[in-house]
Formats: structure tokens, C-alpha cells, sequence
């Protein structure tokens, strides 16, 4: 709960419409709130300017409360608009797998989900999935113990992949790991310390 | 992106209601398709009704065989248990389709209206008929590999890239549909069709039905089944020619059959002349290679494409030959 307020109390460092309104925190039940334009801090009740729509997103066991046109995916709201760039835009077109994020557990493109369409999820990013900011979630340490990337832009994406893979029970052995990373393409072919560092883990019986 | 107003329907009665009130309306459920398709500016919806949360899902034993509702994800069809063992060749489809990303968030509904892949059509600088009706055809004189080689028309050379409705073809699946006026079954085989003078339309719902059910009755003779996939990579990409093959053989000679190709038409390709010649013969290399030459008998192959007729004639003997 602590870690929870005091991660949006530092959002007053994050962008301009992360911003705690502290007029508003009395009239919500669930702290932590985020309010999404300097205007929606001046006024309330706050209506969203025409066409957008107020909505609650649940990422990395934190609330947001946005106001988002229906047009912009999810992808963009974590990366544009909270902050959250852990997650990569890579094609943009459900193709290479580098804004893979989970959905109430499951592995999902962020690129060609409309976030409008996501409230109540629960929704983890890259930056939700390491047990605290001093130590690595198992799958990260592999990766860096088995030379997982060369550039790293894929990174995020293969590991929220890896994650969701062994935790589904689809990484027994190098060549089924390789069918169910197959969503995720890495340019700098990094594969072969993907596989070993997915297999690793999975051997390892680590709780990920 | 343009942008799009956004309704949320949490009945299917209300999903009705909201796609006759908005001019240019679509349904939106899973969006891996429909969104990439706005992205690139070949579709252009007014507004989208987002039906992802209507009570859709389940999957069910019926008195004939089972209901799979519209908005079941690929990934959780294919993982379920039943129809894993009654309908193994339906999870081989969805499983040698798309990534598991795509599964998870893709519907059964979805992917029954998934539209080509044809370069020309998701490309708004070129011409075609399927996106925008009389401007042409670019596939036709352009690059050609992935295109149709069986009833495709002059208008359009577009295949159907899903593996899943080849093997709903092959199962004999009926798509359940609700409309403005009730409700109507379809056949699988009758529901996508062929591209003619209408190329713009990919199957015979109409814009303001909904998809709410998949039922599969269960085969006469179990049998085996089985779907081959070819493709340019080893996964996680569209088939060049794929086969679902379904046989129940008894005594080395055929009591039934199914065939339905993917990769070649602007639907699953299933001759029922071709399967009923199948009955009573022995289950051997001659047989499966006659048919096969049956299967692909009047295709038109274009510049870059006339290796699909004999991968295609490969393809379904080898599949034959697993399941006999």
C-alpha cells in the first residue's frame, strides 16, 4: 500500500498530466489517483473534451484514471501518456511482438488493443514484473546471464513473452520454446540466448 | 489512426440495436484485424461497437455435437479439452495460426471474418476492387505468389488467410447468426464466398448481423484427422497451401472423407463430388493423388504462382497418407 502511494507521489516528477489533485483524492475510494490534463486539476466535476471518455486502466497493480480519444491503443497510452516506455513500439501492426504486455495473465500486442477497451484489466508491463526496484524478476537475470539481446529494443517484449510461456506450461524443451516465442522477432537474432535463457528458467523450476 | 466514436453493447440484442443506429459502424471484438485494417486507412469506421463483453464465450456440449460461442478466443478453443479430443483437427488450425499474442486476443467470430492478406488491398495507394469497388484489380498483372489459383474472378485474386475456417470447412461447421429479423444458421461452406462481381464482400453476412455461435456436429465415423500447413517459415506466418484432411477408413477402404484446401481460393476450397468419389475406395497413393488431381482440376495459376497446383496435389497426399 505504501509503495503504491508513494510510486504516484513520485509521478509528480513524471509528465505534465501526471499530476496528483489532491481537491480530487477525497471524492475517490481508491487511491492512488491520476488526474489527466492541468485542466481536470482546475475544475470538477471534470468533463472530458468532446470525444474522449474518461476510463480506468489497472496496470501493474496501480489505477489510472485517463482521458483517452477511443483511438489510442493501449501502446500509446502506456508510452505516450503514463509514462510507462518499458514497453517498445516496434511495427506497430501486431507483427514483431515488441509491445507485448500481459492481459489478466495473458501475453497481448499493446499496438492493436484500443485501451478504451481495456478498463478493469489487469494489465503488467515490463516494469511491473520484477519483485521490487533493487532486484531482477528471474527471466530478466537469464537474459542477462544468457546474452538474451544485442540492442535490447525487443527485450521487454521477449521476456513478458517468456514469462506468460513458461508460466502456461509451453517451454518443456528448445524447439516447442521457439513455437511459442514465434510472435516475437528479434533483428539482431539474438535467439539462441533467448531460447537458452527461456530454458533456464524453466529447468531452474523458478516461481516467475 | 482517423479518429471514431466508440459504443460499448453489453447484450447481444444492444449490439444489434447499436450497429443499425450509427452510420459506418463496425463491430469490434478481439481487433487484431480490424485495428491493423483502420491503422493503415483501409477500413474507415464511423464508429465501432465494442462487443468484446457480450456473454459469448462458452463452449458447450449440444444433443449434435458443440456450440463454441463468437467470442471464445482462438487460444482458449484450441486448449480446450474437449474439443481437443473430439475435434483435434479445429485446435491443429487455430494452433498453426497467428502468434500466441494473436490467439489470445483474437475471437472465433473474428476469425471467421478475418479478410485477405492480399498486398494490393491493404495498400491504399493501389488498386482494388475488394477495397474499393471498380478501382481495380493490382494483383492481377502485379506480384502475384500469394494470390488464388481457384475461383478467383476478373475483379479479385484474393485468398482467405485464416487456417481456422479450413478446418471448419472440413467439420462441417455452421455459423449461428443473429440479425435485425431473427436469427439463421449458415454452413461454413456457404458462408464465405467467392469474389465474382462483389469482391468487396468476403461472406454472405450482412453489415448489421452478428455472429453468436460456431456449432460442430460430430462426424458419422470418427475417423482421423489433420491439417498441413505450408508456409515461407516455420511458424507465424500465413499459409501458402494448407489442407485439412479428415478420413475414416475401416478395412483399408474409405467410409468417409473431407478435404478442404487454404492458400488457393477466396474460400476453403472443399469439392463434395471429389470427397463422395472417395467412399468405397482403397485407402492408397493412387487413390489419394486422383483426388487430389480432382481438387485442383480448372485452376488458373497467375505470373508468379503456378508452383500452387503441385504443392497444392503434394500437400493433400501427404495429408491423406497421415490420416489413412
Amino acid at each position: 500500500m505504501a509503495e503504491k502511494d508513494t510510486y504516484l507521489i513520485d509521478g509528480s516528477n513524471r509528465r505534465w498530466f501526471l499530476k496528483q489533485s489532491s481537491a480530487l483524492t477525497g471524492l475517490l475510494l481508491a487511491p492512488p489517483l491520476v488526474a489527466t490534463s492541468a485542466q481536470s486539476t482546475q475544475r470538477q466535476p471534470t468533463v472530458p473534451p468532446s470525444g474522449k471518455r474518461a476510463i480506468t486502466l489497472r496496470i501493474n497493480k496501480k489505477t489510472y484514471k485517463i482521458d483517452v480519444e477511443p483511438r489510442e491503443t493501449l501502446l500509446d497510452v502506456l508510452r505516450e501518456r503514463l509514462d510507462l516506455t518499458g514497453t517498445k513500439k516496434g511495427c506497430d501492426h501486431g507483427q514483431c511482438g515488441a509491445c507485448t504486455v500481459h492481459v489478466d495473465g495473458r501475453q497481448s500486442n499493446a499496438c492493436l488493443m484500443l485501451a478504451v477497451m481495456h478498463q478493469h484489466q489487469e494489465i503488467t508491463t515490463i516494469e511491473g514484473l520484477a519483485p521490487s526496484k533493487s532486484q531482477l524478476h528471474p527471466l530478466q537475470a537469464a537474459f542477462v546471464k544468457h546474452d538474451g539481446y544485442q540492442c535490447g529494443f525487443c527485450t521487454p517484449g521477449q521476456i513478458m513473452s517468456g514469462v506468460a510461456i513458461i508460466r502456461q506450461g509451453h517451454a518443456n524443451s528448445p524447439d516447442e520454446i521457439r513455437e511459442w516465442m514465434s510472435g516475437n522477432i528479434c533483428r539482431c537474432a539474438a535467439y539462441r540466448g533467448i531460447v537458452e535463457a527461456i530454458g533456464s528458467v524453466q529447468k531452474e523450476g523458478k516461481t516467475v | 489512426m482517423k479518429s471514431f466514436d466508440y459504443v460499448q453493447a453489453s447484450q447481444p440484442a444492444d449490439a444489434l440495436r447499436l450497429i443499425g443506429a450509427a452510420p459506418s459502424s463496425r463491430f469490434i471484438a478481439g481487433g487484431t484485424n480490424l485495428v491493423d485494417l483502420i491503422k493503415y486507412e483501409v477500413e474507415n469506421p464511423g464508429t465501432l461497437v465494442d462487443i468484446s463483453q457480450l456473454p459469448l464465450t462458452k463452449i458447450e456440449k449440444t444433443a449434435t455435437g458443440i456450440r463454441i460461442g463468437a467470442l471464445a478466443r482462438n487460444s482458449d478453443v484450441a486448449a480446450n479439452k474437449l474439443i481437443a479430443s473430439q475435434f483435434p483437427l479445429l485446435s491443429e488450425a487455430l494452433l498453426a495460426g497467428a502468434s500466441p499474442q494473436l490467439r489470445n486476443m483474437a475471437t472465433m467470430g473474428g476469425n471467421l471474418l478475418q479478410r485477405t492478406r492480399c498486398n494490393y488491398f491493404y495498400d491504399p495507394s493501389q488498386p482494388c476492387n475488394k477495397r474499393a469497388p471498380g478501382s481495380g484489380c493490382g494483383a492481377i498483372g502485379g506480384y502475384n505468389r500469394i494470390h488464388a489459383i481457384l475461383g478467383a474472378s476478373p475483379q479479385c485474386i484474393a485468398t482467405n488467410p485464416s487456417d481456422m475456417n479450413v478446418a471448419l470447412s472440413a467439420l462441417d461447421a455452421v455459423v449461428q447468426i443473429s440479425g435485425p429479423n431473427g436469427n439463421r444458421s449458415v454452413p461454413v461452406i456457404d458462408f464465405h464466398r467467392l469474389p465474382g462481381d462483389t469482391p468487396q464482400k468476403d461472406s454472405v453476412l450482412e453489415p448489421d448481423e452478428l455472429i453468436v455461435a460456431i456449432d460442430l456436429p460430430t462426424p458419422k465415423n470418427a475417423g482421423k484427422s489433420h491439417y498441413l500447413k505450408v508456409r515461407d517459415r516455420a511458424s507465424y506466418a500465413f499459409a501458402i497451401i494448407s489442407v485439412a484432411a479428415r478420413l475414416a477408413v475401416d478395412g483399408g477402404v474409405i467410409r468417409e472423407a473431407r478435404l478442404a484446401l487454404g492458400g488457393v481460393a477466396h474460400k476453403p476450397w472443399r469439392l463434395v463430388a471429389v470427397e463422395n468419389q472417395l467412399i468405397g475406395k482403397p485407402a492408397t497413393d493412387a487413390t489419394f493423388q486422383a483426388a487430389a488431381r480432382q481438387l485442383l482440376a480448372g485452376a488458373q495459376p497467375h505470373e508468379h504462382n503456378a508452383f500452387k497446383i503441385k504443392l497444392a496435389q503434394s500437400a493433400i497426399v501427404r495429408a491423406l497418407q497421415t490420416v489413412a
